[in-house]
């Protein structure tokens, strides 16, 4: 197949995201950016009047946010244009106005103006950024004019930052812009700009009229000018390109491209991140950012970690991926990586470091494009010359104040052992007890050992070099024998030092290993909602020492706790549910909602929320969670996000199993009902209307035959209709009301009432006369009636009913000596409409019997007995009764109401 | 003639009893409802009632509480369906004589009205010294029972039971009527302990006492001392 061939016709998923597109567009409110290149361009100023054109067609606009800084032109355009009123915020002293979602939202305007969509909100806002806001407004379905400088927008900081020297710091990400659905370019030449400027008609805030100097240069105008064309324009090939597919016009498919680049914790990362970015606009291709952690290598230190951190955040705002990868080195992770996801093209920064350290420790560089084969290498240089990295800062084994005393001590020790065999050696054994010192030290750390082998060339300078006790040195030879034992404990500590880090590193990995396999095996047992979110918050508690919680929808009452020892008070669940809504995390450390106490981390699987886990701190406020911690968070989350779908599922599917059962038994119902009821009913209207048509021409034992086969079908007729009565009164909840019952008694009137049943047949019983039972008389008397029908329906003579005690419970067995019970499960025998053969009869009666001994706490059993016949049985869990009601087997009354005779 | 006031709504029942009572050699005056009901109590002076117990104005107890005071009593028998073993406790308590379980059979029927109208001429209060039902002879003065010509010893308490059972043959006697006649009205809740006095004296006259012929329960309601074996 040639790949021209295929670039012909639109891709199906390409189509297909098109249509879903098509339809979001259809339904979801509009974004418009009114986009210029500098302050001043007049943004603000086509936005209201674009506002009161709509407002005269009849649109609903209101002004949510609009900066007029005290122009009057400008100020002029809000006349006649509703304003919703900002909020009053208090911050350090200073009242801050800020746009007022709550209100906007209340109000629900067709289209809501906010200015400015890179400001940021005053802490204690809902957001931290006013583009969240914007995109919470059109989540609503309120569309959303807003403006937007070219400098403002994130992948072009750098680029703005390299042409006019100032450091943006307000930034809107990438794929906010992405998704406005009209750009609208606000173009003035830098030479207007510029006089707009001298008549003071653009506005510049005070403390920034420095910057602001050097910003508005002419250059820089004309590149940002040049910057914010670009941009429009590329957004205008997109929609071309957009347009040209819906339409079939031939177009070169953007072939699957894929970069991965390659960040850390150096500053240059975040210039390596952009131009990627940039790069993967410019391809139409997707990205992955990969940070690799080399085993063995020393931690980050605080700042470090900081900073990786802010990297892959902004990889995230950026619409990248973010990967972890581990190696034993950074290129051969990355290649590894790289060919195991297709790759097309690896970015990395250019070596800022001297040659030297690449001739001793290898260049990442050259071993990433000595491996790339056919995936490409970019190499990025970093904007200016970065400071060489700090020295690792980052926790070291032991390396207190106490470690360089003991390593003082230990060379200390050394000095007085060697004072002591100074006079039977030479100075060069001298040097090597030193050498053991500084080895002992090193174990300290490296700072520790540093100080042992200052402390050592000192001690030895002194105490033993001649002339003796003093600093001076006689022979200069001397030197040589200083370097190398300084070098020596220089090497030794540095691999001791790395040997440690390394031991460490595993340790550390081996422990986040046990914990995911741990959790991993945890959650794969769990098997309901409740134990997944406890396995969830167990072990976040015990590995992280934070209070967790796990929140699922509810389908009545929102969002409640599944799992978790700290009840969340109410603030903390409305995060949550941001959280679950939107997708997203939300709450403490987050942008959202970040005056919250708790972390609230949506659980996703697939495309939905199916959770929300709360993170607390314990005590206090300690710093916010490292990378690692949110990296395990995260792996957590994700993992416990598919078994609870996994277990939502298995309970929505027992449900279903569950209700596709009571149908089935619906239908069995009607079925059985409607030939139980038709067939006695057709034969007492087939002998009643011969009777009332032919009556007289028939003979006399004709109309008696038919008269009783009348009287049977009704009688028959009763019998059905009566155990669907108490099946229907049992099933639905009816209370046996117990008494205290001799069984010989209710056998007995079971025995009278079944008597026409049994046309004669007798009944074996052995009852204890003793024997009480504990039962509603009325319902238990229907069980045995029905299980003699049964039996004398269905077996064969000698029939027989025994009673007895069977520790805690009373045993009555009704047995028959017929064909026995049919092929299969004896317990679906009691099952409603189960019959055992062809005999007349719904198959309601052992129902009936089950479900009134159910409703007495006791059992039935069906089995066949030795010697032929059936047995079915019923088990009722019965305590000793109470001395006032026991039967004393001699026939004589145990009670006390004896006496309470009168006469 | 004797007259049987018939008191249901049921139109299709209403036909059937009259034309089984009228082939029997009975008047039969019928009623829809409970104010018909105690009119034609009052107008036909009937010699039996047949009283179904869910009626449309009211419950068909209203009808007992309306029998005349005095003169002879109107034997009721109360029609009822199965189930509802409280309402015909309630009714019996009520002075109802009987009780048919709807449906119920023409020969069931005749039975029981023929059983209650005897019942009824038998002049109340004074009982004979001598009592006979079916098997089971009671000799009131000198305290002996005797089952098929054979002694049975009774205490005084089963003594006591069977023969207010044996005073009215085949009338059904609710756990109340006899924990109130036997024990006095203190003990009318009691019903455990009346149980055990039923299965005592029961082993002492039947046979099987697991199938009674003499002594039958009727579950939820009562005893009945039947005055023919064969039931």
């Amino acid at each position: 197949v040639s790949a021209r061939e295929d670039d012909e016709r639109p891709d199906p998923d390409a189509l297909l995201a098109q249509i879903k597109a098509e339809e979001l567009r259809g339904k979801r409110a509009r974004l418009k950016i009114f986009f210029g290149a500098a302050p001043g361009v007049g943004k603000t100023y086509a936005m209201l009047e674009a506002a009161r054109h709509a407002k005269e067609d009849g649109v609903d606009v209101v002004v949510a946010a609009a900066e007029t800084h005290g122009r009057a032109e400008t100020a002029a355009l809000l006349e006649g244009l509703e304003v919703v009123p900002r909020r009053a915020v208090a911050y350090r002293g200073v009242q801050l106005e800020e746009l007022d979602l709550e209100a906007v939202l209340a109000r629900r305007p067709a289209v809501a103006l906010v200015d400015e969509l890179a400001h940021t909100n005053a802490p204690g806002s809902r957001h931290a950024k006013r583009w969240q806001d914007v995109l919470e407004l059109l989540d609503a379905g309120i569309d959303v004019w807003t403006t937007l400088n070219v400098q403002h927008i994130e992948s072009l900081g750098d680029v703005v930052q390299q042409i006019t020297g100032v450091k943006v710091r307000e930034t809107v990400p990438d794929v906010v812009i992405e998704r406005a659905d009209d750009v609208e370019l606000v173009d003035l030449s830098p030479e207007e700009l510029l006089d707009r400027l001298a008549e003071g008609k653009v506005y510049v805030p005070d403390q920034a009229s420095r910057a602001a100097q050097s910003f508005f240069q002419r250059g820089n105008l004309l590149a940002l000018r040049e910057l914010a064309l670009r941009r429009a324009a590329e957004r205008v090939d997109a929609e071309v390109l957009r347009y040209r597919r819906e339409h079939g016009i031939e177009t070169p498919w953007p072939t699957r491209e894929r970069i991965l680049v390659c960040i850390g914790a150096s500053p240059s990362s975040e210039r390596l991140i952009r131009a990627t970015k940039r790069m993967a606009e410019g391809l139409h291709a997707v990205w992955t950012a990969a940070n690799v952690e080399v085993i063995g290598a020393p931690p980050l230190g605080e700042r470090d970690r900081e900073r990786l951190e802010a990297h892959l955040r902004l990889v995230e705002t950026l619409g990248g991926e973010v990967v972890r990868l581990h190696g034993s080195s950074v290129a051969e992770a990355l290649l590894a990586y790289a060919r195991e996801h297709d790759v097309t093209t690896i970015v990395a920064g250019k070596p800022t470091h001297s040659r030297w350290r690449d001739r001793v420790r290898g260049s990442m560089l050259d071993e990433l494009i000595r491996g790339s084969g056919a995936i490409e290498v970019h190499a990025i240089a970093p904007v200016e010359r970065e400071a060489p990295p700090p020295a690792p800062v980052g926790r070291r084994p032991g390396a207190d104040s106490r470690s360089y005393a003991w390593a003082a001590a230990s060379i200390a020790v050394v000095t007085v052992a060697c004072a002591l065999v100074f006079p039977y050696v030479t100075l060069a054994e001298i040097t090597m007890l030193y050498l053991i010192g500084i080895v002992l030290a090193s174990l300290l750390g490296r700072g520790p050992s540093l100080v042992a082998a200052s402390l050592s060339v000192a001690a030895f300078d002194f105490f033993f070099v001649p002339p003796r006790f003093t600093f001076s040195i006689a022979d200069p030879r001397y030197f040589l024998t200083f370097g190398v034992m300084f070098a020596c404990g220089v090497v030794i500590s540095t691999l001791v030092v790395r040997l440690r880090h390394q031991e460490l590193d595993a340790i550390t990995r081996e422990q986040r290993t046990a914990q995911l396999q741990a959790f991993t095996r945890d959650v794969a047992a769990a098997a309901s909602v409740a134990d997944v979110a406890t396995v969830l918050a167990r072990h976040l508690e015990e590995t992280l020492d934070v209070a967790a919680a796990v929140l699922v929808p509810d389908p009545d009452d929102g969002l409640v706790a599944a799992a978790g020892l700290t009840p969340l008070a109410p603030q903390e669940i409305a995060v949550a549910r941001w959280a679950f809504e939107h997708g997203a995390q939300a709450g403490h450390g987050t942008d959202t909602l970040a005056g919250a106490s708790a972390l609230c981390v949506p659980l996703i699987a697939g495309e939905a929320a199916v959770g929300v886990l709360a993170i607390q701190r314990r005590r206090g406020t300690p710093p916010r969670l490292g990378i690692d911690q949110r990296q395990l968070i995260d792996a957590l989350a994700r993992q416990a996000a598919l078994a609870l779908a996994r277990v939502q599922l298995g309970e929505q599917a027992r449900e279903a199993a569950l209700r596709a059962r009571a149908e089935e038994l619906r239908s069995s119902l009607l079925s059985a009902v409607s030939h139980d009821l038709r067939t006695p009913l057709a034969v007492i209207t087939g002998a009643a209307t011969s009777l009332v048509q032919h009556g007289e021409s028939l003979s006399a034992a004709a109309r008696t035959e038919l008269a009783q086969s009348i009287v049977e079908d009704a009688r028959r007729l009763e019998r059905v209709l009566s155990n669907l009565l108490q099946l229907t009164r049992v099933e639905t909840g009816l209370e046996p009301a117990t008494e205290w019952v001799p069984a010989e008694e209710v056998i007995g009137s079971a025995l009278t009432r079944t008597e026409e049943i049994r046309r004669g047949r007798a009944v074996e019983t052995d009852v204890p006369p003793e024997l009480l039972l504990k039962i509603d008389p009325v319902l238990f008397e229907q069980v045995l009636i029905n299980l003699i029908e049964n039996a004398t329906k269905h077996g064969a003579p000698p029939f027989a009913i025994r009673a007895r005690r069977q520790g805690g419970a009373v045993e009555i067995e009704v047995a028959d000596r017929g064909p026995g019970l049919p092929e299969g499960e004896p317990a679906r025998l009691f099952d409603k409409f189960v019959r055992a053969s062809t005999a007349p009869g719904a198959g309601l009666g052992l129902a009936v019997v089950r479900a009134i001994v159910q409703a007495h706490g006791g059992t039935v059993a069906a089995e066949n007995r030795p010697g032929g016949g059936a047995a079915l049985r019923v088990v009722l869990p019965t305590p000793e009764p109470p001395a006032q009601v026991s039967i004393s087997s001699a026939g004589q009354m145990a009670s006390s109401h004896g006496d309470s005779l009168r006469s | 003639m004797r007259t049987v006031l018939v008191i249901d709504d049921d139109q299709a029942v209403r036909r059937f009893l009259r034309t089984v009572l009228a082939g029997q050699g009975y008047a039969v005056v019928e009623a829809g409802s409970v104010a018909e009901g105690i009119d034609q109590l009052q107008r036909a002076r009937p010699d039996a009632v047949l009283l179904d117990l869910g009626l449309p104005d009211g419950d068909g107890t209203q009808v007992l509480a309306a029998l005349p005071p005095d003169g002879p009593r109107i034997p009721v028998i109360v029609l009822s369906a199965r189930g509802h073993e409280g309402d015909k406790v309630i009714a019996l308590d009520s002075g109802a004589d009987d009780y048919l379980t709807k449906p119920f059979g023409a020969g069931e029927l005749m039975a029981r009205l023929r059983a209650v109208m005897r019942r009824g001429r038998s002049p109340g209060g004074a009982t004979p010294d001598v009592l006979e039902v079916g098997a089971i002879r009671i000799d009131q003065p000198r305290h002996e029972v005797t089952v098929e010509g054979k002694l049975v010893r009774l205490t005084p308490i089963e003594f006591k039971l069977l023969v207010e059972l044996a005073r009215q043959p085949g009338r059904v006697l609710t756990h109340r009527q006899l924990l109130r006649d036997v024990w006095g009205g203190s003990a009318v809740e009691q019903s455990h302990t009346l149980r055990v006095h039923i299965a005592t004296l029961r082993r002492k006259l039947e046979r099987d006492p697991a199938q009674p012929r003499w002594l039958v329960t009727e579950a939820g309601v009562g005893y009945r001392l039947r005055d023919d074996a064969a039931g």
